[in-house]
Formats: structure tokens, sequence, C-alpha cells
């Protein structure tokens, strides 16, 4: 049933769909929506049996996910940004253990300069940690993604984090139609772990591995990773038959099977992106785009088909490696490596700065025409950047930059008004 | 005798325990049992007259005995963690999980949460760590599981400092102490005066049910404590001093006996608190001058040579005596 939900409520009922018996967090905006809505659930008894912990740090939020799953319990939490950076150590242990926990991440960018809005920074940042990280293009896909998620994660003992765009989903309203209880029941088993704490069958969780395992421990890891690899296709299709919805998935095209020029990115952005496609097919443009809902395992076959007929690609993504360009776009480019396809780094929408219908239709015409260079970043303020690199070059103590910056866009008085 | 081995000796000395023969079945220890969990059993790879592998028995064979071995072990990084679990080995006889350094009371409140919603309401959760993961890099955690007030047993195996990275200082290094990264050089050699964190204290500033500290060297009142902590519910604390023949410069079979020194001599207080409230305390039996404790030990060497430091012993004495007042020891 269609309600007009914010996307946080949307996820929040979809998780509590799917029973989860120990939920922990910590609040960081743009998360703080959907744990405030579980605990409610919690608490009013809707949700149960299930324990709501209020930790006092993410760190501790993840850890008490990984004792909890090691009891043999569903645990979900969900963080963001600096949240996420704090509980890193754990993140990478939840993965290392085998521990499958969800976690929603609420994507926000990465201080300092401290900034709340949205872009991909804190998930790249754990790209590595052994983790299945989704991405939600919707409020919809994002509720939907959670019941899938929980399934992956249990099937195969793998940590899974769902990423949504925060506040662009997080605090959006739209329709969504939240998974019903007993369809989400008939899709979800009960959790049966591989490892358990059992008094009645010890065993040793978390030894240590020397040299003599420990890469195989490692390769194990990847192996369960290129299995999701395989899964979570298979668990959108019958998710698609018992919802009635396409949800999830590895990559999405939209107009792409004839397109010379091709955009490719992650999560929100895509909604912008498909429009900016419309509007340049309407002027006789041939463009696509492939929206990327798995990132990792990173889909590397399914991009390559996904882009048979392109001889250019976009990669349209927020987030940033410094001294490098790109991330997805990385990534991209290694998958199409021999192909003979152009691929081109667009760092766009940092720290929640909009990217612009108008900006992606430019983008995607100059791209299209051969004249885009291999990084760009869109719409980025070259007068501010020029202004504060001449202040560095004219003194040495040319003062913290974030400020520089504010005072020049007249967003903060001068420092000695 | 074989030289470079200390003579055997086959009766106590210098102990003030009664012997289990004199006692009655109930009184016994859990240790005299031969039917004992031996939850950390032979083929670790402790150090000879390791305090912790010792303290880490009988806090767990009792913590087994009161709980009928229903009961999981989380366990922080630490010497503690990788002695008894070298790959592809495990010395552990009871349901043990390890996650890192400075999550134990957070993991271990995990797993008390899943325990409860799973309504297995008959488990218990005990988790340990050394002073390095109770008093600094796991504290913010373990201030969380005592303010929520989670099911669980915090044990800190104390041996103040961080024996297994190569006995660096930790908060719980005492003052005046050598350690790697407080080295018995310049005008003020050791651990500086004024630093450190006593845990103990801030457990009871917590409010939680029970906190107790205990060494090594008490069977009877270590199993005693373990026994109390696990009669309550929520978050109890049990610090046990645990001397490191490593880290301290100490003899392996002096173990026992510098640990009933640090009592006697009043350094370290052994009470019990309840519901943020000291509610008893171990008598001192007969009272030694900190310099009987401290002689023995090479990271205090630097007390004694070249030349007696009467002002750094008197401000180590002073602080015992506080302890004496403040809980009232004699």
């Amino acid at each position: 049933m269609l309600r007009q939900l914010e996307g946080s409520r949307a996820v929040a009922e979809a998780v509590a769909a799917c029973r989860p018996e120990v939920v922990c967090a910590y609040p960081i905006s743009p998360q703080t929506h959907i744990i405030e809505a579980v605990g409610a659930l919690v608490k009013s008894g809707t949700l149960a049996p299930c324990e709501f912990v209020n930790v006092e740090s993410e760190f501790a939020a993840m850890s008490v996910c990984i004792g909890a799953a090691a009891a043999g319990a569903r645990t979900y939490t969900a963080t963001a940004s600096q949240g996420l950076l704090f509980m890193i150590e754990a993140v990478y242990n939840a993965a290392g253990l085998g521990l499958p926990t969800v976690m929603t991440v609420a994507n926000r960018a990465l201080g300092a300069p401290i900034n709340i809005w949205n872009d991909h920074s804190d998930a790249m940042s754990v790209r590595d940690a052994g983790w299945v990280q989704l991405f939600a293009e919707t409020n919809q896909e994002a509720a939907d993604l959670h019941v899938q998620a929980f399934r992956l994660a249990e099937e195969l003992s793998l940590p899974v984090m769902v990423n949504m765009d925060g506040f662009v989903l997080t605090h959006a309203f739209e329709a969504v139609d939240v998974p019903a209880q007993d369809a989400v029941d008939a899709f979800l088993p009960p959790y049966l772990p591989r490892q358990v704490l059992d008094p009645g069958d010890p065993v040793t969780i978390g030894a240590m591995v020397g040299p003599e395992a420990f890469e195989e421990v490692r390769y194990l890891g990847h192996l369960r990773q290129l299995q999701a690899l395989d899964r979570i296709p298979e668990i959108a299709s019958e998710f698609a038959e018992a919802f009635g919805r396409a949800s999830g998935g590895l990559v999405r095209p939209y107009r792409s099977e004839d397109a010379d020029t091709v955009v490719l990115s992650m999560g929100s952005l895509l909604g912008t992106v498909k429009e900016a496609v419309d509007v340049c097919r309407g002027r006789g443009t041939r463009v696509g785009a492939v929206g990327v809902t798995t990132f990792r395992p990173f889909p590397g076959h399914a991009v390559v088909d996904a882009l048979a007929s392109a001889r250019r690609v976009v990669v349209v993504e927020k987030a940033l490696s410094p001294g490098l360009g790109g991330v997805l776009a990385t990534d991209v480019a290694a998958a199409l490596s021999g192909t003979g396809v152009a691929v081109h780094d667009v760092v766009a929408g940092l720290g929640g700065r909009p990217v612009t219908e108008a900006s992606l239709v430019q983008l995607l015409e100059t791209a299209a025409a051969g004249e885009l260079g291999r990084l760009t970043f869109l719409d980025l303020d070259r007068s501010l950047v020029d202004g504060e690199l001449a202040r560095m070059a004219a003194a040495r103590r040319s003062g913290p930059t974030a400020e520089n910056l504010l005072r020049d866009l007249r967003v903060v008085g001068g420092r000695w008004a | 005798m074989t030289s470079g081995f200390a003579p055997v000796k086959f009766y106590q000395v210098g102990s003030f325990a009664v012997g289990n023969r004199l006692l009655g079945h109930a009184e016994r220890t859990v240790q005299s049992d031969p039917g004992r969990t031996n939850a950390l059993t032979s083929g670790h790879r402790a150090c000879q007259g390791c305090g912790e592998a010792l303290a880490a028995r009988y806090v767990l064979d009792a913590a087994m005995a009161a709980t009928g071995g229903r009961m999981i072990a989380v366990n922080a990084t630490g010497c503690l963690e990788v002695f008894s679990t070298p790959y592809p080995e495990s010395s552990w006889r009871v349901a043990w999980l390890h996650s890192l350094f400075g999550n134990a009371p957070a993991v271990g409140a995990g797993v008390a949460a899943a325990l409860r919603a799973k309504g297995h309401d008959d488990v218990r959760v005990v988790a340990q760590a050394g002073d390095g993961g109770t008093v600094d890099i796991g504290f913010g955690c373990l201030s969380g599981m005592f303010e929520r007030n989670d099911d669980v047993l915090f044990v800190c195996y104390d041996n103040q400092g961080y024996m297994n990275t190569g006995v660096q200082r930790s908060s719980a290094t005492p003052p005046a102490a050598r350690t790697a990264t407080t080295e018995a050089v310049g005008p003020a050699p050791g651990n500086p005066f004024g630093q450190g964190k006593d845990l103990p204290r801030l457990a009871v500033a917590h409010g939680i049910p029970y906190v107790a500290t205990a060494t090594v060297a008490d069977l009877h009142d270590l199993e005693h404590k373990v026994h109390q902590a696990m009669a309550r519910t929520g978050a109890r604390y049990l610090h046990v001093l645990v001397p490191c023949p490593l880290g301290w410069g100490t003899a392996p079979n002096e173990t026992v006996r510098l640990a009933r020194l640090a009592k006697e001599s009043g350094l370290f207080p052994v009470f019990e608190a309840e519901h943020g409230e000291v509610t008893a305390a171990s008598p001192i039996r007969h009272r030694v001058p900190v310099e009987d404790y401290l002689r023995p030990q090479s990271r205090f060497r630097h007390l004694f040579e070249p030349d007696r430091r009467s002002d750094v012993i008197g401000r180590l004495q002073a602080m015992a005596d506080a302890n004496v007042t403040r809980y009232g020891l004699l």
C-alpha cells in the first residue's frame, strides 16, 4: 500500500518488518529519524522481541552488533559520516568475523570542514572493509533493499551496508509501499548462524591468525563477496516476484542500449541524471545512463555488459580520492580496461552541493561532443579557488582556508571587521 | 635441583589462607574441585608465573560454577587473548569471543542484549580485559556499559601496563614505575606522580550494583567476589591485581607473594562496593612498608640504586597511608 512517508520512516518500518532482535544506535545527522522511529517501535512493543540499546558511541554501536550477532541475534544499526569513521575498526572486525549485521548509512560528507550534507565520502572510506555496499536510488528502493540485505547478509554470513543519500532521501517525503509484514516473513527466514556463542557447545570466535592462514581467511571473505555477486540479482528477482516491483540488483541501465555516451552514477543522483538524459535525447544526442546499485562486490561484468554500446563513459560521483580523482570511476576504468571505452571522472555534489539538470545536460553535451577532460569538478567556483591560491602565494600565514572562502563569499564578516 | 629454577615448596609460606582440607565442602574453593571447568586450560603460551593467566582461570572457573556452566566470555585484545588463541589452537573451554582491544564492554553488552531478546535468561556474560583495555582504550565503552547497567560482569586483570606490546605505560601504571615509555632516566625517573586513573573508584561512582577489587594472591576472596558478582544482575565490575614477571621485573615464583604485598602494604586496597557505596574492605593482616613491595621489582630498582630515593619512596608510602585511611584497612 502506497503511503506518503519520510524516507527514514519508510526504512525504519521496513527494518522493523525484518524483525531485528538487537538494534543499537548512536545519533548522528542525517541518520537520526531512522533510529528514532525504530526505537519508538521497540518501546511501544510493536517490534518485539527486540532490544534497543542506546550506546555511547558509534564504535560501541557496531561492537554491540558484533556481540549480539555472535550470540545468534539478528542485528541492525544505522550511522553516517563521522560516525562511520568512528566505528571503522569495528566495521572491519564484523566483516572479518563473518557476522551478518545490516547497517544503514545515511550518506554524508566527511570533515574537515565539518559539513552535514550529502555526498558518498563516508561509504567510500570503508569500501575495502569487506562489507556488501548497496546504494538506494529512491526511498522505495531504500526500504526494499533492507529486506534484501538481511536475506543476503544472513545467507552468506557477511555484513551488508545499505546506503541512502542523507537528507535527499532520508528527509524527503514521497510515496512508499513499505514491505508488508507477512510478505517479509515469507521472504526472510529466521537467522541461522554459522557460528554462535553457545555454552552447550562452546567455540572460540575471534582467535588470532598468523601468516599460516591469514591470507586464506581473507580469500574466503573475497569468495563470499563473489558469491554475493551471484546472489544479489537472484535475491532481487525473488523480491520482484514476491513484492511486485524491481529493487536492488547489480546495475540498472536507462536508455543506454544504443547510447554512445553513458553516464554512470549511484544513489539519488540517478533521478536527475535520467532527466538530463531525456533532455539530451530530445535534442537527438545519443546518451544513456547506468545506475550502480551494488558497489561492493563491484559488478565489473555487469558494468561492461551495460556499457556494450558506449564509446565513452562519464562517471558522475559524489566522492573524491584526493590526488587521484573519482573512486567509482577508478573501478569502472579497471572493468573497462582493454575495451577502448574512454572513462571520464566527474566529481560532483560534494558536501551537498546540488547537482542540477542544467549542469548535467551541459556536461553530457560536452562529453558527447568529445570535449570532456579526464577529470572534471562539476560547477567548481574557480574564482573562489584562485582567490585562496593568491592569498596563499602572498602570505605564509594566510589563515584557515574554510574561513577565508566563507569571507570571500560574504557568508562571514572580515576577520578584523 | 637444576640451577636457574627456584626450589620447590610444598607448603604455603607467608599465607593466611586456610587449607581446603580444614574446610567444609561448601567453603572449599572451586579450584580445589577436580570437576572445575578449567576455563583456561593448559597449553597456552603465557609467560611463566603470569598472574593474569592464573586469575583468568580462577575467575572464569568460579563464574562457570556460579552459573552452572551457562556462561559466555568476551575478551579484549591483549596478552590474555594472544597467549590463549594462537592459530590453530585455543585454550578456552568456554564459549569465547574476541573482537577488538577497546570494545569488550560493548561486545559483552551486545551478547547480553541478544540473550535477553532470544529468551536465554539463564546464560550470563563475563567480559574481560587487561588494564589497557579497561582503563585506557576501553574506558568509553566500559563507562557506557556501566551507565546503561548492562547485565555483564566486567573483569579487569590489572598488571599495570601494556605488557603484550613490550611493557609500555598505561594509566594504571603506578608512579615511579619504569616502563618502556617512562624510562628510569632523568631527574624524575619512571612514571610521573599525579597521573593515573583509579578505575575501581570510577566504577563505584557510576553507582552500579557491585564493584570489587581483589588480588590473585587470595583465592578464597577472589572466588567469593565472583560469586557475589554473579548473584547480582546489571553491570558489575571486578578489578584483579595480577603481577607480571616480565613487566615488573620479578621472579616467576614471586607473583602471588607480590600480589599479597601490594595489599598488605596498602598500595592496593581490597574492597567491595554496592550501588555507589563502599560496603566492605579487607583489612591488612600484617602491615608492611611499601619498600618491602617495591624492592623485589626491577621496575622500581632506580628507587634503591645507585642511590636510595627516600623522597620517592616516601611519596609512595603516603599513597599507601591514604588508602589505609580512606578504606579503613587497619
